[in-house]
């Protein structure tokens, strides 16, 4: 075999893998993880802010 | 947990943050100088502060110190915001910052003494090389070591692109700065003819799709679902987008070489995948702006969402004009013109530099424990300007670049040319000095930004923010 054949090999490869990902991708296995994970920016919208102020009086009640 | 292990590492962000926007005004700035030197070639002074030496110090500092400190600030931030947990390594996150201004700092010494590779985007000498290297992969190890230590299931679509940035750009730099020193400040390219040229072409057209395209869509899939307040339009695209830029932008790097030794099969198969590129590109882009389906009504008054969705705008523009220019026929009009010169800037600056400037304002009150920016009046005035800058800037050079072209290729009967080489430049002037002004403007929205900004951080109190507990994550 000639080398040849091995890169027309590793093309087809790719991309029949590349098909492989759009079938999952759009397949009904992977909604639920696909719909957590497109909130995850928002699971941190409460996030406490610690400024200079509020940790010396934290050090204070400490 | 101890106060660092409990909180997010702003610091890094910060510093990364700061610099993008002053190195945006430097590199802009010797951006604007040499578009002077077009138009008035009396400004060229010694050798040092020539055209020749100013220009690649112009795109190194705009892409890798303005585009390169934007992309480690908002992807320090991202990891660790979606992750749920502090940088992997506060020591390494520092050296990747210092580390970085002094790749800064060599360049911008060692580029108008004239010490260059001559390779474009890569004309760095090969010590700095390594240091690039070295700080490249302190970079990876904070950035994957971060994502390991994720509180929570998944990788958010953001840092896949980010990663894939830092491993493709890993890969490109090695690559392509294989060189064999001959002394200190002196290397020759282990390759050699019109492999040479190839690997710097696969080289630069990766560069402007791994450094300049995925590191952006991370952006892009953080600040705009954050700032719109709503999740990503569909996110499966997102994962199909990422694949498919994956799998496609390596082997577009043959639409440089048209029509030179490069052999014949391999300039179709370039511009053959530019085109296929059409799709992936502008899925993502479609992906971006219809995050906003449903919320059109943000885009009126709130001004970061309008840098953030006129940027995708401008990427849609430029990655249709990218397949087209790859066709070759088109390239036999096109390459060597201004055109060129206007694409890259749809790209640059309408894009790249766009996405950047709306997630800094994002980012920029959020580092400083401030509610917004000191004045979002003055960040709407930013859009404009900046807006208005870059219209005159890729007009103008479309104007020129397409009668260059078609001025170069005029034939007199007879088989003479019709016009001389100086008639095209005399015929561009005008356009070199709206291009000059639409510079001008673009640059004048940095300094607003800047004042901005130190305004902003002079009323701020300094905020760290606490990790949120992962568990919040399905509210």
């Amino acid at each position: 075999m000639d080398i040849n054949d091995l890169r027309s090999i590793v093309t087809v490869l790719a991309f029949m893998s590349f098909v492989g990902i759009v079938w999952w991708a759009y397949g009904k296995g992977a909604r639920k993880g696909f719909d957590e994970a497109a909130n995850l920016p928002f699971a941190d919208d409460d996030a406490e802010v610690i400024t200079d102020l509020s940790r010396k009086e934290e050090r204070k009640t400490s | 947990m101890s106060e660092t292990q409990s909180t997010y590492n702003y610091k890094v962000v910060r510093q990364f943050a700061i610099m993008t926007v002053v190195w945006g005004i430097v590199g802009m700035l010797v951006g604007v100088i040499i578009a002077a030197q077009l138009v008035w070639p009396e400004l060229n002074f010694g050798p040092w502060l020539t055209y020749g030496r100013l220009r690649p110090l112009h795109t190194n500092a705009v892409i890798f110190a303005f585009g390169g400190c934007a992309l480690f600030a908002t992807s320090y931030w991202v990891a660790q915001r979606t992750c749920h947990t502090r940088l992997f390594s506060d020591g390494l996150a520092a050296f990747t910052f210092w580390g970085w201004q002094i790749v800064i700092l060599l360049a911008a010494v060692s580029l108008p003494l004239g010490i260059t590779t001559g390779k474009e985007y890569a004309e760095l000498e090969w010590p700095i090389d390594i240091l690039i290297t070295l700080v490249w992969v302190a970079y990876a190890l904070v950035f994957f070591g971060t994502l390991i230590k994720r509180k929570v299931s998944h990788i958010y679509v953001a840092n896949w692109f980010y990663g894939g940035m830092i491993l493709a750009v890993a890969l490109l730099h090695l690559v392509n700065s294989a060189e064999i020193p001959v002394s200190m400040l002196k290397s020759y390219s282990a390759y050699a003819g019109v492999q040479d040229a190839m690997v710097q072409w696969w080289y630069g057209h990766n560069a402007v799709g791994f450094f300049l395209t995925a590191g952006f869509l991370g952006m892009m899939y953080y600040f705009v679902p954050k700032q719109a307040e709503r999740p990503v339009y569909s996110y499966r695209l997102s994962v199909v987008h990422f694949w498919a830029l994956i799998f496609t932008y390596m082997w577009a790097g043959p639409h440089h070489l048209h029509y030179t030794a490069l052999p014949d099969w391999t300039q179709s198969i370039g511009m053959l995948f530019s085109l296929i590129l059409l799709a992936p590109s502008w899925g993502g882009m479609i992906n971006g702006i219809m995050t906003l389906s449903g919320a059109w009504h943000k885009l009126r008054d709130d001004p970061i969402l309008k840098f953030l969705i006129t940027s995708l705008s401008f990427y849609g523009m430029s990655t249709f004009e990218g397949p087209m220019m790859s066709v070759k026929s088109v390239n036999a009009l096109s390459h060597y013109t201004d055109w060129t010169v206007g694409h890259v800037h749809a790209g640059a600056l309408g894009w790249v530099a766009m996405v950047s400037v709306g997630s800094l304002y994002y980012l920029i009150p959020r580092l400083f424990g401030a509610k917004q920016m000191y004045s979002v009046k003055l960040v709407t005035v930013h859009f404009w300007i900046a807006t208005i800058g870059v219209v005159l800037y890729i007009a103008s050079m479309w104007i020129a670049g397409v009668m260059q072209g078609l001025m170069w290729r005029a034939f007199n009967p007879d088989g003479t040319l019709t016009y001389s080489f100086v008639e095209a430049v005399k015929g561009s002037y005008p356009f070199w000095t709206i291009r000059l002004v639409g510079g001008v403007l673009f640059l004048g929205g940095m300094l607003i930004m800047f004042y901005n900004v130190l305004k902003t951080i002079g009323q701020s109190q300094g905020a760290d923010e606490r990790i949120m507990a992962p568990a919040a994550h399905h509210a």
